[in-house]
C-alpha cells in the first residue's frame, strides 16, 4: 500500500466531510443542540428537581455525560450512513472507487468524518451543559477515549448501514428501530441498579450501556459496570465492525455490481 | 507497451445476462481508439470492469502491464474516467470537485490547485470554480468530468459517451481540446453515438455489439472496407429529370439535389468528368450520411439477420 497517497486521500477525505458537516450546519449542528437543550430542561431541570440525586449526583449532573454520549452516537451515525449513502446514490462514490485508495483508507476516511461531526456536536452539548450544571471531569484520559471509541464504532455502523442501503428510507430504520431505543434504555437517564435483577441483565447485553457508564465514570467517576470490561466490549465492536466493512468493501457488496 | 490489454473478458450478470461473452482488445500507448457499439452492447459494461466499478466473471485486464487482479492500485492510478452518466455531488463546488480528485490519487494539494487551474482554465470552468455543481448547464458538467479525470494527469483517459447532449459548438471544442490531450501523450478511449466524432478523432476502431467484438481495425482500414458511399449533389442550374450517368446509380430529390451512389471501385473524377460532358454544373458536395456511420449500421445490421437466420434454422 502507497502509505503517502492513501494518507493525502484520508485527509482529503476528512476535509471534505468536515466542510460539509459546516456546509450544512442548519442539519448537522442545529439540531442535537436545541433537543439536547430542551432534555436539560425538562428532564434536568423541571422534572429533574423533584427526582432529586443519583448515585450521590444532582440529577442534571447525572444526565449530563449521557446526554453528551447520546449526541455523540447518533451524530456520528448519521454523519457516516448519510455522507456514503448519499454518495452511492448520487454516484459520486464512483470518484472513489476508481481511485487508488485503498479500501481501508475510503473507510477511515468516513469514520473519521463521523467522529469530527460526533466531537463537535458532543462539544457544543457539554458547553450547553455547562450552562445548567457544574461538571468536573474526573479521569479525562478515559472521558476522552471512551467518546472517541464510541463515536468510531457508530461510524463504523453506519458506514455497514450506507453500504446495504439501496433507497433513503433504509437509512432511517436503524437509527429510529434500534439505535433510539438502545440509547435510552442504555443507562442515559437512569442507573440500571434501579431495575429489577432480570432487566439489569438483559441491560448488559446493550453495548449503549458500557459506553454511558464509561463516559459517566469518566467525567463524574461513577458507572454500573467495569471501566475494563467497558473497553474490552468497545475493542471488540470495533474490530468487528472493522471487519465487516473491509469485507463488504472488498468484496463490493451494495456498491459494485 | 499496450496501454489496454483485455484478453478473454466476461461478464454475466447475476440475473443472467452475459454483457461480455469473452473480448479481446489491445490499445496500444498514445492511441486515440473508438469502441463503439449499439445501446447494451456492452461498452459501459467492459469500462466499468476496466474501472473496477463492475467485478469481472472471468478474464484478464492489464493497464500499462499493470494487472487488476494483482496490482489495483498502479492500475487504477493510470486511468481517468469521464463516465456516460453525471456523477458528481451537486452539492460541491467546482474546485473542490477536482482537488478532491486530486486528493484521491495522493496528489498534495497545493499541487492539486495548480492543477485545477491549468484543466479548469482550458476547460473555460475557472470562472465558475466557486459555484456549487448544480449551477453549471449540462455541458459544463461534461467538461467538469473531464477536467476532473485529468486531474491527476492519467496515462489513459476513458471517455464514456462525453459529448451526449452537447451541443456542436462546445462539442467541437471538446474535440479540439482531447486531441490536443492526446498530442501531449494520453492514451484515449472514446465511446459515442456521434460516429462523426469517433470517425473525425480516432485511429483505431472497434466495435462491439452483443458482448462481441465485431470489428477492430485501424479506421482507415475499416473505412476502405465501404463498398459505396453516397454523395449529395447541389447543382448550380437545377434539372427537369435525372440524368443518365453511365455506371452511377443516381436519384433526383424533391429539393432538386442530385444524390449519386459511388462504388468504392470508381472514381470521383469519373463521375465530374460525365457531369461536364452533360454540362451539369456543380457548386457544392457532401456525404449524405457519415462513413463510419454507414460501415457501423451495415456490420450491426448484417450480424442481427445472421442472428435472426441462425434462430430461424
Amino acid at each position: 500500500m502507497n502509505l503517502h497517497l492513501n494518507w493525502i486521500g484520508f485527509t482529503t477525505l476528512v476535509r471534505k466531510e468536515y466542510i460539509r458537516v459546516i456546509r450544512i450546519w442548519v442539519q448537522t449542528i442545529v439540531p442535537p443542540a436545541i433537543t439536547m437543550t430542551l432534555y436539560f430542561i425538562i428532564f434536568g431541570n423541571l422534572i429533574g428537581s423533584r427526582i432529586g440525586s443519583m448515585d450521590g449526583f444532582d440529577y442534571m449532573q447525572y444526565i449530563a455525560p449521557g446526554l453528551i454520549m447520546m449526541a455523540v452516537i447518533t451524530n456520528s451515525y448519521a454523519n457516516v450512513v448519510s455522507s456514503f449513502f448519499g454518495a452511492k446514490f448520487g454516484r459520486h462514490l464512483e470518484e472513489m472507487l476508481i481511485s487508488p485508495m485503498s479500501n481501508v483508507t475510503i473507510i477511515v476516511g468516513h469514520v473519521a468524518g463521523g467522529v469530527v461531526r460526533g466531537l463537535l456536536v458532543g462539544g457544543l452539548v457539554t458547553v450547553i451543559a455547562l450552562v445548567f450544571t457544574h461538571l468536573h471531569v474526573e479521569h479525562p484520559l478515559i472521558t476522552f477515549s471512551i467518546v472517541l471509541l464510541s463515536s468510531v464504532v457508530f461510524s463504523l455502523a453506519g458506514f455497514i448501514n450506507a453500504v446495504f442501503a439501496k433507497k433513503f428510507d433504509d437509512i432511517s430504520i436503524v437509527p429510529t428501530f434500534i439505535l433510539t431505543p438502545l440509547t435510552y434504555l442504555g443507562g442515559v437517564f437512569y442507573s440500571i441498579s434501579l431495575l429489577p435483577e432480570f432487566w439489569q441483565n438483559v441491560s448488559l447485553a446493550n453495548p449503549i450501556l458500557y459506553m454511558v457508564n464509561a463516559f459517566r465514570f469518566g467525567i463524574l467517576g461513577t458507572s454500573d459496570i467495569s471501566i475494563a470490561y467497558a473497553y474490552a466490549i468497545i475493542g471488540l465492536f470495533v474490530a468487528g465492525l472493522f471487519t465487516v466493512s473491509l469485507v463488504l468493501m472488498n468484496r463490493g457488496v451494495g456498491i459494485r455490481s | 507497451m499496450h496501454a489496454l490489454s483485455i484478453k478473454n473478458l466476461i461478464k454475466t450478470y447475476p440475473n443472467g445476462v452475459e454483457a461480455l461473452k469473452g473480448i479481446d482488445l489491445e490499445v496500444e500507448s498514445g492511441d486515440f481508439y473508438a469502441l463503439l457499439g449499439p445501446n447494451g452492447a456492452g461498452k459501459t459494461t467492459a469500462i466499468g470492469i476496466i474501472c473496477s466499478l463492475i467485478n469481472k466473471t472471468a478474464g484478464d485486464v492489464e493497464i500499462f502491464g499493470h494487472s487488476i487482479d494483482r496490482e489495483l492500485a498502479a492500475a487504477k492510478a493510470c486511468i481517468g474516467l469521464v463516465p456516460q452518466e453525471i456523477n458528481m455531488n451537486p452539492f460541491d463546488t467546482v474546485l473542490n470537485i477536482v482537488v478532491n480528485q486530486a486528493g484521491y490519487y495522493g496528489i498534495e494539494r497545493h499541487e492539486a490547485l495548480r492543477r485545477a487551474e491549468k484543466y479548469l482554465g482550458e476547460l473555460r470552468l475557472w470562472d465558475r470554480r466557486s459555484e456549487p455543481a448544480r449551477n453549471l448547464s449540462g455541458g459544463m458538467k461534461r467538461r467538469l468530468m473531464i477536467a476532473r479525470a485529468l486531474i491527476h494527469e492519467p496515462r489513459l483517459l476513458i471517455l464514456d459517451e462525453p459529448t451526449a447532449g452537447v451541443d456542436i459548438e462546445i462539442r467541437r471544442a471538446m474535440w479540439d481540446f482531447l486531441k490536443r490531450t492526446n498530442e501531449a501523450g494520453t492514451t484515449i478511449i472514446l465511446t459515442t453515438h456521434y460516429l462523426e466524432e469517433a470517425e473525425s478523432l480516432c485511429r483505431h476502431v472497434a466495435i462491439i455489439d452483443k458482448g462481441k467484438i465485431i470489428e477492430n481495425a485501424p479506421m482507415s482500414a475499416v473505412l476502405r472496407k465501404l463498398k459505396k458511399e453516397i454523395f449529395i449533389l447541389s447543382l448550380r442550374d437545377p434539372v427537369a429529370e435525372r440524368p443518365n450517368l453511365d455506371g452511377f446509380d443516381t436519384l433526383l430529390r424533391d429539393d432538386g439535389d442530385l444524390e449519386v451512389a459511388i462504388e468504392s471501385t470508381r472514381d470521383l473524377n469519373d463521375l465530374f468528368a460525365l457531369l461536364s460532358r452533360k454540362g451539369i454544373a456543380v457548386s457544392s458536395l457532401r456525404n449524405k450520411t457519415n462513413r463510419l456511420e454507414e460501415l457501423f449500421i451495415g456490420l450491426v445490421e448484417n450480424r442481427q439477420g445472421s442472428n435472426a437466420a441462425g434462430s430461424g434454422a
